[in-house]
């Protein structure tokens, strides 16, 4: 037990990897279970920003140097792009459908 | 004028009646009076053209012959036959100026007694421009210089004489006469192709002149005299063939069943002159013994035509027969060598023969046209033993047949008398040069039957009485078309006109316009010369003239006797020499015998043929089939069938798989053998026979049917059944998808850890 807390107090890469796991989990279970497809998108911006601490993380404990925080830029941006694009989308599917219910869009499949 | 332009007149009176044939026969029924006029009327522009040339000819270039050619066709350096070349061209000399005159004037005349005797016929004017193309056909021969053109031209004469015989083809006899006329024809004309081909393969030239100038340097076909002899004959057989010799005069007398105008034409003009005609231009190729052989088929015709005349009741018949012996005598004429007198004799027959058909053209005419008032229609207006009488009713028919009659009897003061005498003579003078005796023999003895069979047809027909008092009432002359030109042949059948002794033609401008042709055939196989001939003539001609007029007096007078008089009774005569007069009736059986051999002959091959062409050929091809079917459909259901196509290929499969079956097991044979082993491959060698025996048993159509068939079959069963698993998983649902993909990721990571 000692041992564990010793380990939760010195904080190193696992811990970062550990949090990035939770919030990937998270975001996850939010797209898979989440009929909303706001909902479905803010899952995925979870994702996102776990994948955003995994890029730091590995970058501070491997070179030291600043190549996964540009990365973690670049994926902000790439996802404030996405997110854009995606409301517009839902907007559209909104208009059309009259709903925003993912599980209602399954037009492809016939 | 100069010779082109009488050679351009030439070819404009050969042209003519050809563009009257185009013109009628596809414009006759928008012509008013369906064209007979413009038929009848470039005809007659023909014949004036015509006249022009032959008094141009005859005064101004009386010795010179006018010829003219051009390369037609080049068939280059023919391998086997070396240069081949056609050449077209056209030769005018006397015989050939006579020719076009007496050609165009029978044709011209023929023309216009048709607009009497052919009014309100059913393909009236289809039938004027069929003698547009006879006449054109007959000119061609006359014009030409060489052996294609004249072979040409033949065959043309011998279609459209086909055309014209058979113009009433609804009439059964009618269609078969020009059936038998085409047929009997063509028979003589492979003799005649024969012959050009001989002499083809020796002179390599068409042209008369150039084979006949070669011939006289000495070169004969294959340097035999015996192959000169063979050429000779065969191109004579041509003549055999349209000029109605025996054996092959039988198409003549059938050739009645056509319009009688066209008998007329035929007879006198166009199609029969052709062959004498013929034997007239290649009288210099002919040897001695080529000639003998023409003056005995020339006899041997003259009096067996004569035999069957003096039996036949039918007026058409009769001079059919007459026209046969006449043309005997032409033959015969040119074959003692008595050139010109035979051909002096074909152009004075034209003229009286040509009015004969005519005038028994208007008789039938006449006839037909009472028995029809009467509403008879079971008595034959052809039969003479319903005439007699006519005179009377039909006197412009009466004298002019009666002027005929005297000429072709050989009556002095007529052209008759003049051409007959002059071959008697001939005949005469070649029985003293050779000792072929039999020959003038039969001349003057057949000399006789004419004379009785013409006055026989002559009081029969116009004299006595008639047996049906109303019907003769109902008889009327026939219309000036009609009359008119037998008014004309009866003026040309005078003496006068072709010399101005009556006694003999020797000094008129016919005979000396006509001389003999040089031979050309060395002198050992030819002929008696010239010069020896006209001495033997010189002593032979008063006998001769004397005899003759003693037999035709003689014939004329027992005519008068049996039929006039009634001295004698034709009918006891008939009864006593009851076989002989049957045999004269039914015209020697010939037909009769023709139809038992060849005929019979022919039908026969051609059923043999016919058997070999059903069950061999047909059943080499029905055999293929039905082995390319087995092949495909395999022989299951053939055999069923039990089609022998698919029985061989059974057979041959099998064998076939035993083979495959026998290089397997050999292949895997292994050098030590153990009773398992020797099993194993037994089996597999068994399998490969067994497999490939299935292939043939279903065969390359079973095969696709059945592997590939299968094998794509199976592709899409297997992409069906896969689609109908994996449709499933597609819910449609993004959510269910991403679930899908989390889990295949999480896959990975537990397989790559």
């Amino acid at each position: 037990m000692q041992e564990f807390l010793n380990w939760l107090k010195t904080p190193g890469l696992t811990h970062f990897l550990i949090v990035s796991g939770i919030l990937f989990s998270l975001g996850v279970f939010a797209v898979l279970t989440r009929r909303n497809a706001i909902m479905v998108l803010m899952g995925i911006e979870l994702i996102l920003n776990a994948a955003n601490i995994n890029f730091i993380a590995f970058s501070r404990y491997s070179t030291g140097t600043l190549d996964g925080q540009v990365i973690a830029i670049f994926v902000i941006i790439l996802a404030a792009a996405e997110a854009a694009i995606a409301l517009a989308i839902v907007l559209n599917i909104y208009q059309n459908f009259n709903t925003v219910n993912v599980d209602e869009f399954n037009r492809l499949r016939d | 004028m100069s010779q082109e332009t009488l050679l351009t007149l030439s070819v404009v009176i050969l042209f003519l009646p050809l563009l009257s044939f185009v013109l009628l026969i596809f414009f006759n029924k928008r012509l008013p009076k369906q064209g007979d006029w413009l038929g009848t009327g470039i005809a007659f522009v023909a014949l004036a053209l015509a006249i022009v040339v032959f008094f141009t000819k005859l005064t101004q270039f009386p010795n010179e012959t006018i010829q003219a050619s051009a390369e037609w066709v080049s068939f280059g350096n023919v391998p086997g036959i070396g240069q081949l070349t056609l050449d077209l061209g056209i030769m005018l000399d006397n015989m050939a100026a006579v020719m076009l005159v007496v050609v165009m004037l029978v044709s011209s005349l023929v023309h216009l007694f048709s607009i009497g005797y052919m009014h309100g016929d059913v393909r009236y004017g289809r039938y004027f421009s069929y003698l547009g193309i006879f006449t054109f056909s007959m000119l061609g021969i006359v014009i030409t210089n060489n052996f294609w053109m004249m072979y040409v031209f033949w065959e043309l004469v011998g279609l459209s004489s086909y055309l014209l015989i058979g113009h009433w083809f609804e009439k059964k006899s009618a269609s078969d006469a020009s059936k038998k006329a085409f047929i009997v024809n063509r028979v003589g004309d492979i003799g005649f192709f024969t012959g050009i081909m001989i002499l083809y393969a020796t002179f390599h030239t068409f042209s008369f002149d150039s084979i006949f100038g070669t011939m006289q340097s000495g070169t004969i076909p294959f340097g035999s005299e015996t192959w000169l002899t063979a050429a000779g004959i065969l191109i004579f057989c041509g003549a055999i063939g349209k000029s109605a010799q025996f054996p092959l005069h039988v198409w003549l007398p059938d050739a009645m069943e056509g319009p009688t105008p066209v008998s007329a034409l035929i007879h006198a003009a166009t199609m029969v002159a052709a062959g004498v005609y013929m034997v007239a231009r290649t009288f210099a190729m002919m040897t001695g013994d080529a000639l003998m052989f023409i003056a005995y088929i020339g006899a041997i015709t003259a009096f067996i035509a004569a035999t069957i005349a003096i039996a036949q009741n039918d007026i058409k018949k009769v001079l059919a027969y007459s026209t046969v012996s006449q043309l005997g005598y032409m033959v015969m004429g040119l074959g003692v060598g008595a050139y010109s007198a035979g051909f002096f004799h074909l152009t004075t027959h034209a003229m009286f023969k040509a009015g004969l058909f005519l005038g028994s053209g208007s008789v039938i005419h006449a006839m037909h046209h009472a028995l029809h008032h009467a509403g008879d229609h079971h008595t034959d207006p052809q039969d003479i033993r319903n005439m007699g009488g006519l005179k009377s009713k039909m006197p412009v028919t009466y004298w002019t047949f009666l002027i005929y009659t005297l000429a072709i009897s050989g009556v002095p003061l007529t052209s008759g008398f003049l051409s007959k005498d002059e071959i008697l003579a001939g005949s005469l003078a070649y029985g003293s040069l050779t000792g072929h005796y039999l020959i003038p023999i039969i001349g003057f003895f057949v000399a006789g039957l004419t004379a009785f069979y013409m006055f026989r047809l002559l009081i029969l027909t116009f004299w006595g009485e008639h047996k049906d008092h109303h019907r003769l009432e109902a008889i009327h002359e026939s219309p000036r078309t009609m009359t008119i030109p037998l008014i004309v042949f009866a003026v040309l059948s005078f003496f006068a006109f072709y010399s101005f002794n009556p006694f003999g033609a020797t000094d008129g401008w016919f005979m000396n316009a006509v001389p003999r042709p040089v031979s050309s055939v060395p002198a050992t196989t030819a002929a008696a010369g010239i010069e020896e001939f006209n001495e033997a003539l010189h002593y032979s001609h008063t006998s001769a003239m004397l005899l003759s007029l003693l037999v035709a007096g003689t014939g004329i007078l027992v005519a008068f006797a049996t039929y006039y008089w009634k001295k004698i009774s034709a009918d006891n005569i008939a009864t006593t020499l009851a076989p002989v007069h049957k045999f004269f009736l039914n015209k020697w059986y010939f037909d009769e015998l023709y139809q038992a051999t060849f005929v019979k002959g022919t039908d026969g091959i051609a059923a043999a043929y016919r058997w070999f062409d059903e069950k061999i050929i047909d059943g080499i091809v029905n055999g293929t089939a039905r082995w390319t079917k087995a092949v495909t459909l395999g022989t299951k259901n053939n055999w069923e069938e039990g089609n022998i196509g698919a029985i061989i290929y059974l057979v041959v499969s099998g064998v076939i798989s035993i083979y495959a079956g026998w290089v397997t097991g050999n292949a895997i044979w292994p050098e030590e053998i153990t009773v398992l082993l020797a099993i194993w491959n037994g089996l597999i060698a068994l399998g490969v026979a067994g497999l490939t025996f299935f292939l043939f048993y279903v065969g390359v159509g079973g095969f696709d049917n059945r592997i590939v068939d299968g094998m794509v079959n199976l592709t899409a069963y297997a992409a069906g059944f896969f689609g109908l698993l994996t449709r499933k998983v597609q819910t449609g649902k993004v959510q269910t998808y991403i679930a899908w993909v989390l889990l295949g990721v999480m896959v990975f990571f537990l397989w790559f850890r």
